[in-house]
């Protein structure tokens, strides 16, 4: 009797385990056949651009399998990176990122912590206004700014418009209340105790931001600056309304308005220049990508 | 070194009085322990003394200066917090020797005061450690070391040892006890622990409701507490309070529990109690060490009495016994060979020469 | 001894004066510290985004040359032209569309990188969030010469199974398709990166709470993910429809609007009018347009947020 009973449990439980682990497998196997084929779709286009810059004029204009390079060469970069009006935009595009992430941090480190930890009349308000300011895009601002920065040059003789440096006025408004945002959320997590023990210990208040706030809260900082950095380096619109002369051309509009050669489009050096100007932000992204993502999560997950 | 004086100190927040008038004077080495449930303003009064709070009313003294307006950096205090509020970002040497930096002490001097420091705590192995990677216990000494290290007038404890495990914040309270033996410096610590106040503190004020119920040393509050809360706070398992009345009967004075259980008071409780009104509603508190089984030989104001557990509970070296009179939950510690079981009647026996008596309702022990 | 009394009492009173002086001052410092941390803050947000936002509700309200007030002119000529109705509904139509299938594929692609072992997801989360890294002007490029007219490698493709050639941007319906499908492929990741960190966050004892109580894995998505999640997909939604409804890069470069204006968002269109045909009030007019949705979303959006520091 009783070993009529195990044998009955045995096979029924062994079928049982059977089923559950190849459940998973199966739920292992399509979960990686899907994630192959979404990775297919994300990253056909810089395949393709890569693809793309390293064939000739030639090659491009026979129409042969496009997915496939049978003369590979390095032409359109040596061409670009030797041409002096490239090497402009790509200058013109660091500098200004650049100089804006400075600018950037010089604002919204200190408001961050005045605002994360000097309780003070408007505090409140005044942080749910930097978020308020965060949501508003580019595309609302261009047209007045556009107007205001005419307007500016004409009353006080400085001309702003169609100058590079103009950008470093007008990227903070993208850049900072973010930044502010979430070194706001970074700050006040930083432990009470840990402000009070420096006072004790004899900080001041900028001791306390210098040495302890700063340092603790450098995951934060590295992430902002990502942001800033991206941000700066991939605007299109401000640039393309504000610029107007080849010399004054931050990469994405120089791209794509001087390769773009009346109707002649040479493909080969477009996506070479495209894939040049994704490159920074890639190359940070590969080094830093914790960081980036931090960046990108903070904003609904902090504050 | 100093002494530290509290003068009718107040704080409030808006509306709500935190800390309702402290009058408390600490004497140069005194240890000092403030002690009460969550919310009674001890950790408001050690914010105050540090500089941290502002206070609204009164006088705080630190070596006899009135130090009121004077920021935390000035005051010459060190400061643990219960979180340890270690710099992350500095190693173990550089965490204690912040304060030193700021003030621009000689490299040489720092560099003796920390080896000195670790030293003492026995931190020498760690001190180019981390804070992360560190265990509890080693913050905590590392928390010290920045305090000690700094040579201050006073050193001020917040909950010190709440976030470590039992076994370790017994080890560390011995530390600080030792600690406090070498250097001496005068020391207001905070804790909820009842056990931790009692075992450190030279003397221990009880606060409830942000006032302080009651100053003495850890012998006096245990044996002569003078309000209903000091005696229900102190001691584990709290003392038990039961309603009764005086009576006379035939020229001896009894206390009446139950319609059951009334005993009469041994001569010199007698003599103290005489003059109360009979009328008067009292609670008799016993603590549940004077609760335990019966044998022969008792002493004189001994009295016995028949009744059945609820439950017991066997702690080794003792059992808990818990039983009810008239409703009343009532805690008593019995010999494990006493043959205590769950739900069985036992007689126990009530030392009444160490019975409090109190007034239900102003709660003051008479 | 009357006499000492009277003396305490004054010692006191002076000290209680001085105490009240310097804590003032104590105060006073502080706020004067914290103001002047966040001038800079101020200053940018108040002459760099509120002025010029105000500035262009007043630039609305002029003729072409800028000379003349003609109130809500600009907004009545406006009303009357199809192309701006047209505007209208494709920004609409747009917008709701990318933002969906962004939500979809983000939460999908989310999921199947939670199942699958946590040594290889760094990986696969790294590969699959390029396209939000790589500057949307210049991934654009790439889909321009994928659409391309004579030259498309997909319509290379389709063509060894015997579909196409398409007209990826030379028809209204695929322009339409095609900038929708540029805009889910560069937002896509985004939602997938912000899913993910939820979904991390939820506790496995909650899943295996539920396994216990015998929900199966849509039961499980039903009933233990999405809720714990609700706070965050909304958030995300939100944000996107903002960005999305605002977009401008993907647009411009792809299609310029075209073909014959049925792919124009608000931002495209007010980029065309007032910047390219030199109408800067009618350019501000229509950026106006957009003020009422990005308004609402931005309630919603700040509502969430606090709600969620509330939780924390």
């Amino acid at each position: 009797m009783s070993t009529l009973a195990i044998d009955k449990a045995g096979p029924s439980r062994k079928v049982k385990y059977g089923s559950m682990s190849r459940d998973r497998t199966w739920a292992l196997r399509w979960s990686y056949f899907f994630l192959v084929l979404f990775a297919i779709f994300f990253l056909t286009p810089p395949v393709y651009m890569l693809i793309t810059s390293l064939k000739s004029s030639a090659e491009i204009s026979a129409a042969t399998n496009p997915w496939w390079v049978f003369h590979p060469t390095l032409s359109n970069y040596v061409e670009l990176l030797t041409s002096n009006q490239f090497l402009r935009f790509f200058w013109n595009s660091s500098v200004v990122a650049i100089a804006v992430v400075i600018i950037t941090m010089l604002i919204s480190i200190p408001a961050a912590f005045a605002l994360a930890r000097m309780k003070f009349w408007g505090s409140a308000t005044l942080a749910t206004g930097v978020f308020l300011t965060y949501l508003i895009p580019d595309s609302l601002l261009f047209i007045p700014l556009f107007k205001m920065l005419a307007v500016f040059q004409d009353y006080t003789g400085i001309t702003l418009l169609n100058r590079w440096y103009v950008l470093l006025f007008i990227y903070p408004t993208l850049t900072v209340p973010f930044c502010t945002w979430i070194m706001i959320g970074y700050f006040a997590s930083i432990p009470k105790e840990l402000d009070e023990a420096a006072l004790i210990d004899g900080a001041s208040w900028l001791q306390t931001l210098t040495r302890i706030f700063i340092p603790v809260a450098l995951p934060g900082l590295i992430a902002a600056t990502i942001f800033a950095f991206t941000v700066s380096w991939a605007q299109f619109l401000y640039p393309l309304v504000f610029t107007t002369s080849v010399d004054q051309f931050v990469l994405p509009v120089g791209i794509t308005t001087t390769l773009i050669k009346g109707d002649v489009f040479n493909w080969g050096q477009i996506m070479t220049g495209a894939l040049l100007g994704a490159a920074p932000p890639l190359v940070i992204y590969a080094f830093l990508m914790d960081y980036y993502i931090a960046g990108l999560t903070a904003g609904a997950t902090k504050g | 070194m100093a002494d530290v004086s509290l003068r009718k100190v107040i704080k409030r927040y808006d509306d709500v009085e935190a800390v309702r008038g402290i009058d408390l004077e600490i004497s140069d080495h005194e240890f000092i322990v403030l002690v009460g449930p969550s919310g009674c303003g001890k950790s408001t009064t050690l914010r105050m003394i540090a500089g941290l709070e502002d206070i609204s009313d009164g006088d705080i003294l630190i070596g006899g200066d009135v130090v009121n307006d004077v920021p935390p950096k000035d005051r010459d205090i060190a400061m643990v917090f219960q979180n340890y509020a270690l710099y992350p970002h500095m190693t173990v040497a550089e965490n204690m020797s912040f304060g030193l930096r700021l003030k621009h002490y000689p490299k040489a001097e720092i560099k003796e005061r920390v080896t000195e420091a670790a030293r003492l705590l026995d931190i020498t192995d760690l001190i180019d450690r981390k804070p992360k990677q560190l265990s509890g216990g080693q913050r905590q000494r590392v928390a010290m070391g920045r305090a000690i290290v700094r040579n201050p007038k006073v050193f001020l404890f917040d909950e010190p040892l709440s976030n470590l495990d039992a076994k370790l914040r017994v080890q560390m309270r011995i530390e600080i006890k030792k600690v406090h033996q070498k250097v001496r410096t005068t020391t207001v610590y905070v804790t909820h622990d009842q056990v931790e106040a009692m075992t450190l503190a030279d003397r221990v004020v009880v606060m409830n409701k942000g006032r302080i119920e009651q100053i003495g040393t850890p012998n006096e509050l245990y044996h002569k507490p003078a309000t209903r809360f000091v005696a229900g706070f102190i001691g584990s398992p709290a003392m038990n309070f039961l309603p009764c009345r005086l009576e006379d009967v035939g020229g001896t004075l009894q206390i009446r529990l139950t319609d059951r259980i009334a005993f009469a008071l041994p001569p010199a409780r007698a003599a103290r109690y005489n003059a109360l009104p009979r009328t008067e509603k009292l609670l008799l508190g016993i603590r549940p060490e004077h609760l335990t089984e019966s044998h022969a030989h008792l002493e004189p104001g001994v009295e016995t009495f028949e009744t059945v557990l609820d439950v017991t509970e066997p702690m080794g070296m003792e059992t808990l016994v818990y039983f009810g009179l008239d409703g009343t939950p009532i805690c008593g510690r019995v010999n494990p060979n006493a043959g205590a079981k769950d739900g069985s009647p036992m007689r126990l026996a009530m030392d009444l020469n160490n019975m409090h008596l109190l007034n239900e309702a102003t709660g003051v022990v008479l | 001894m009357a006499d000492v009394v009277v003396e305490r009492g004054r010692v006191a009173r002076a000290a209680g004066a001085r105490k009240g002086t310097s804590l003032r001052n104590a105060l006073g410092r502080k706020s004067t510290v914290a103001f002047f941390l966040t001038l800079p803050l101020i200053l940018l947000i108040i002459l760099l985004v509120l002025y010029p936002a105000f500035y262009s509700v007043y630039l609305a309200t002029l003729n072409k040359a800028m000379t003349k007030f003609v109130g809500f002119g600009n907004f009545t000529f406006l009303f009357k032209r199809e192309t701006f109705w047209m505007v209208v509904q494709q920004s609409c139509i747009f917008a709701i569309t990318a933002v969906i299938f962004k939500a979809l594929i983000g939460f999908i692609v989310a999921h199947f990188v939670h199942n699958i072992p946590a040594k290889g997801q760094r990986k696969w989360r790294g590969m699959l969030l390029v396209p939000w890294v790589i500057p949307p002007a210049m991934s654009t490029l790439a889909w321009l010469w994928l659409f391309d007219p004579s030259y498309s490698a997909f319509n290379y493709t389709l063509s060894f199974f015997g579909v196409g050639p398409i007209p990826w941007l030379g028809d209204t319906f695929w322009a339409r398709f095609s900038v929708i499908l540029v805009n889910v492929w560069y937002g896509a990741p985004f939602f997938m990166i912000m899913y993910l960190a939820a979904l991390k966050s939820v506790p496995d004892q909650l899943y295996e709470a539920a396994a216990i109580d015998g929900a199966n894995w849509w039961q499980r998505i039903w009933y233990v993910t999405l809720p714990m999640m609700r706070n965050i997909i909304a958030i995300t939604t939100l944000f996107s429809l903002i960005v999305t409804f605002a977009n401008f890069d993907i647009v411009r470069i792809l299609t310029s609007g075209g073909p014959l204006d049925t792919t124009h968002l608000f931002a495209t269109w007010a980029f065309q009018v007032g910047i390219q045909s030199n109408d800067i009030p009618l350019g501000a007019c229509v950026s106006l347009f957009m003020v009422p949705i990005l308004a609402v979303a931005a309630i919603f959006i700040l509502r969430d947020v606090s709600k969620r520091g509330n939780e924390a």
